[in-house]
């Protein structure tokens, strides 16, 4: 079934004829596997799917996403987070059970213009996604620097196993969490940090689909001697773990997300860090 | 009435093509960066432009379709895309070609996948020479799968009309004023 090798398509173009299975962004007529996406074609044991290269983010079970407070009403927030649809968070789950909307101020925990980070609970194509931030890494962000970036990205922006984003975190001595919705906060010690690592995953974003683009970022941030460190985790993954273990666990429930989503990188997507 | 000779001897039209001859084709895709997908086609002396913004939250709420995606267009002429200056208040002719150019591109679009969302498609016309809605459709589903919306196919148009008693495709402005009869045709390969 290795037929296809990586090709470019647009919608309506035939990827493969024959008794195939469709598995994302393809349709099945007749015979013919057809691509409903701008993307790159790829079969695997399973099918045949399309990883697309442009779309909007459109909210799933699971996902970990970062979102604006934009409103509230008596019962519940209304998050903004940068889908087609609002998600709503119930104020029972910040407040827990016992939450009265005549003595709880909802305002003085989350304010519109806070931005939270919280998992999809519900949502289907009936009503709006619900969220919670009842979780460990959930909850409110105090500070960073806010970025936008296209959703369809973020796979590639994790890597595999979280490689490229560990990668920028180390060079550039910063944190960044990431939404599945193509959210991103970046916190740092230094200015120059953030600034390098905003770059970074510019570049990401730019050149999401070019092969070799780990050597790209790795170029940009002048981390030849990082490379090794990375891409050979064995050597030196008690210090390594240690390092990630202390202070990247926000990254960690972000990379999380990733494994519900599309899984741009097909080779054990899952994260494997003990956390 | 214009005495241009619309078919010479030698079966060539006023701009060189011959009956079945399409104009020149240009797309360019991401011209606008604020949009979520944008296209501008240049064809033959046609120039537009197409933004797509969405799937989004449909406003007024009391649009949006329970079970599918409203897909929401709009054509409109430039003042300065004609010889003398269009009115830009949007004309009769305007809001047809809006409808035909949305149920041009419904069937393409697999709105199914959308519900309760909007896509909004602005077609701006930015210099017109005949064959202006089948340009816009072409480069609105262009523009559409620079979006990222899901798609059945690309859609493309072509106009058609009947010279001296012949089928002659692609009419031009100075062709579209003295053709005595007029067709459009959409075609998707599904």
């Amino acid at each position: 079934m290795l037929e296809i090798k990586k090709r470019y398509v647009v919608p309506g173009d035939v990827i493969i004829e024959g008794n195939y299975r469709p598995l994302m962004n393809v349709i099945k007529k007749d015979n013919f596997i057809i691509a409903t996406r701008i993307g790159i074609a790829e079969s695997s044991k399973d099918g045949i799917k399309v990883i697309p290269l442009s779309g909007v983010y459109i909210p799933r079970i699971n996902d970990i996403v970062i979102g604006k407070i934009v409103d509230n009403s008596s019962l519940s927030w209304e998050v903004d987070i940068n889908a087609c649809f609002s998600a709503h968070l119930p104020a029972q789950d910040v407040f827990g059970r016992d939450f009265s909307p005549a003595k709880d101020d909802m305002k003085k925990r989350l304010a519109p213009g806070d931005l939270v980070t919280a998992r999809i609970i519900t949502f289907d194509r009936t009503r709006d996604p619900m969220l919670t931030i009842q979780e460990k890494d959930l909850g409110k962000i105090s500070n960073g620097e806010f970025l936008k970036i296209s959703s369809t990205r973020v796979p590639r922006l994790i890597g595999k196993r979280g490689s490229m984003i560990q990668t920028i975190e180390q060079a550039t001595q910063t944190r960044i969490l990431i939404g599945q919705n193509g959210i991103l906060v970046v916190t740092g010690k230094n200015d120059e940090g953030i600034a390098l690592a905003f770059k970074a995953i510019k570049l990401v974003e730019e050149e999401a689909h070019t092969s070799n683009l780990t050597q790209k970022v790795k170029d940009l941030l002048n981390v030849s001697e990082e490379i090794t460190q990375t891409e050979t985790n064995n050597s030196s993954v008690n210090n390594e773990d240690y390092v990630n273990n202390s202070s990247n666990t926000d990254n960690n429930s972000s990379n999380m997300g990733n494994d519900h989503s599309s899984n741009i990188n097909t080779e054990s997507p899952k994260e494997a860090q003990p956390n | 009435m214009d005495q241009t000779i619309l078919i010479d001897k030698n079966g060539k039209r006023t701009d060189g093509r011959s009956i079945d001859d399409l104009r020149d084709v240009k797309i360019t895709i991401g011209v606008l960066k604020n949009a979520d997908g944008s296209a501008s086609i240049e064809f033959g002396k046609n120039k537009i432009i197409v933004a797509v913004y969405g799937p989004r939250e449909v406003h007024p709420k009391h649009m949006a379709l329970p079970d599918r995606c409203v897909l929401r267009c709009r054509y409109h002429m430039s003042p300065f895309s004609t010889d003398t200056r269009k009115n830009p208040a949007p004309s009769r002719r305007e809001v047809e070609i809006s409808k035909v150019m949305r149920e041009a591109l419904e069937p393409a679009i697999m709105l199914e996948d959308y519900p309760r969302a909007a896509i909004d498609v602005f077609v701006e016309v930015l210099q017109a020479d005949g064959g202006s809605r089948c340009a816009g459709i072409a480069a609105a589903s262009v523009a559409l799968a620079d979006a990222g919306v899901n798609m059945r196919d690309l859609v493309a148009a072509c106009a058609a009309g009947k010279v001296n008693d012949k089928i002659v495709l692609d009419i031009n402005d100075i062709e579209d004023r003295r053709i005595s009869r007029y067709a459009r045709c959409i075609f998707t390969k599904s």
